[in-house]
């Protein structure tokens, strides 16, 4: 699955557009403490949490990786706009899902995203 | 001015906390204080102050000073110490958090019971409200509100796998207004900084985050000219000759 692809999901909107959107997606991971995912994510990840904290664009952008899907977030308002001003400066792919976490990846599984610790 | 050596333990749960101890009433806590030689002692329930006033007074009856203060739960399950120089403020931050805590009620049989007490440690009454969840307010709202009453806030067990900030968020996010940070005293301050090279150059303190007598530690010593917030914050800035120590 490529990067620009997530764009075309239903129930996601895109709060910040991909700078590479040919980019292939290397796998999934879904955490919602930054510390695991600084362990655990790698470059070229999709990283699905429903943290809202800047925090989280400075690990995506540490890790390079190739986006972050924030769930169950059902007012895009309500998202720190600090947030997404630094997923601007930073160039990390941002997107937002009024659906729960466990929605979202399955259907990034469904569209062939295998997570980080399978092939 | 001649400079007093105080141990102090600054994260302390009485009755009102869920998770806490029958034994954590105002006698027993600053009877424990005086057996370890605490001197300094702060009170930080979850999300709530409702017993400051009573440890506050139990310790005023045995010279040990205590400052009144609060355990809160961010939204992103962030804790935070938040220690006030006295009761009104730290009365005035327990109503904005709960302006800012869903309106849940309490489930002993799950949680156990909150707890209200008086300084001889007497029932007063329950607290009905779920204390023990998180807030709306973030990391940095809850900075900036504390601040704005005059207080000052330590990030707690910073080391812990969960409601930690290096857990949590992963990285102490960058100009965040914090005097000190929180460790267990499981880890030794030189094993904390090992383990979280990010630490480096911050003051670090211990506490035994005691929900039963028997985790009071004492182990943070500092030097100051009074136990006051605003010593403290000379102390944990290291400046004009306060200092903090963990033992």
């Amino acid at each position: 699955m490529k990067i620009r692809e997530i764009t075309g999901l239903p129930d996601i909107t895109t709060l910040v557009p991909p700078q590479t959107p040919d980019q292939e997606i290397s796998g999934g991971y879904a955490s919602d403490l930054l510390s695991c995912v600084m362990a655990r994510a790698g470059a070229g990840n999709i990283w699905v949490t429903l943290q809202t904290h800047p925090n989280v664009v400075a690990v995506a952008s540490l890790l390079d990786l190739a986006g972050v899907i924030i769930t169950e977030c059902a007012d895009i308002a309500k998202i720190d706009a600090a947030t997404i001003e630094k997923a601007r400066t930073e160039n990390v792919a941002l997107f937002a899902t009024p659906l729960t976490t466990f929605t979202i990846v399955a259907r990034l599984a469904r569209a062939g995203v295998p997570g980080i610790d399978e092939g | 001015m001649s400079l007093l050596y105080l141990p102090a333990e600054f994260h302390l749960h009485t009755v009102l906390s869920a998770c806490a101890e029958i034994e954590m009433i105002p006698p027993l806590i600053i009877r424990q204080a005086q057996r370890l030689g605490i001197q300094w002692l702060a009170v930080t329930d979850h999300n709530s102050a409702e017993n400051a006033r009573a440890v506050m007074e139990a310790g005023a009856r045995a010279g040990i000073a205590v400052l009144p203060g609060m355990e809160v739960q961010t939204r992103e399950e962030v804790h935070l110490l938040c220690l006030f120089e006295a009761l009104e403020p730290a009365l005035a931050w327990q109503e904005q958090v709960y302006q800012h805590l869903p309106d849940l009620p309490n489930r002993e049989e799950t949680f156990g019971s909150q707890l209200v007490v008086d300084a001889e440690g007497t029932f007063l009454r329950f607290q009905e409200r779920l204390l023990q969840t998180s807030t709306s307010l973030s990391v940095e709202q809850v900075v900036t509100m504390v601040e704005a009453l005059g207080g000052l806030v330590i990030p707690a067990h910073v080391d812990r796998p969960a409601f930690s900030l290096l857990a949590n968020l992963g990285i102490i996010p960058p100009g965040l207004n914090i005097p000190a940070v929180e460790i267990t005293p499981r880890l030794t301050p030189a094993q904390a900084l090992e383990r979280f090279p990010q630490l480096a150059g911050r003051t670090l303190i211990t506490n035994g985050d005691a929900h039963r007598l028997s985790e009071m530690r004492g182990r943070t010593l500092f030097r100051v000219a009074a136990p006051t917030l605003a010593e403290l914050r000379r102390a944990l800035a290291g400046v004009d000759g306060r200092k903090v120590w963990v033992t």
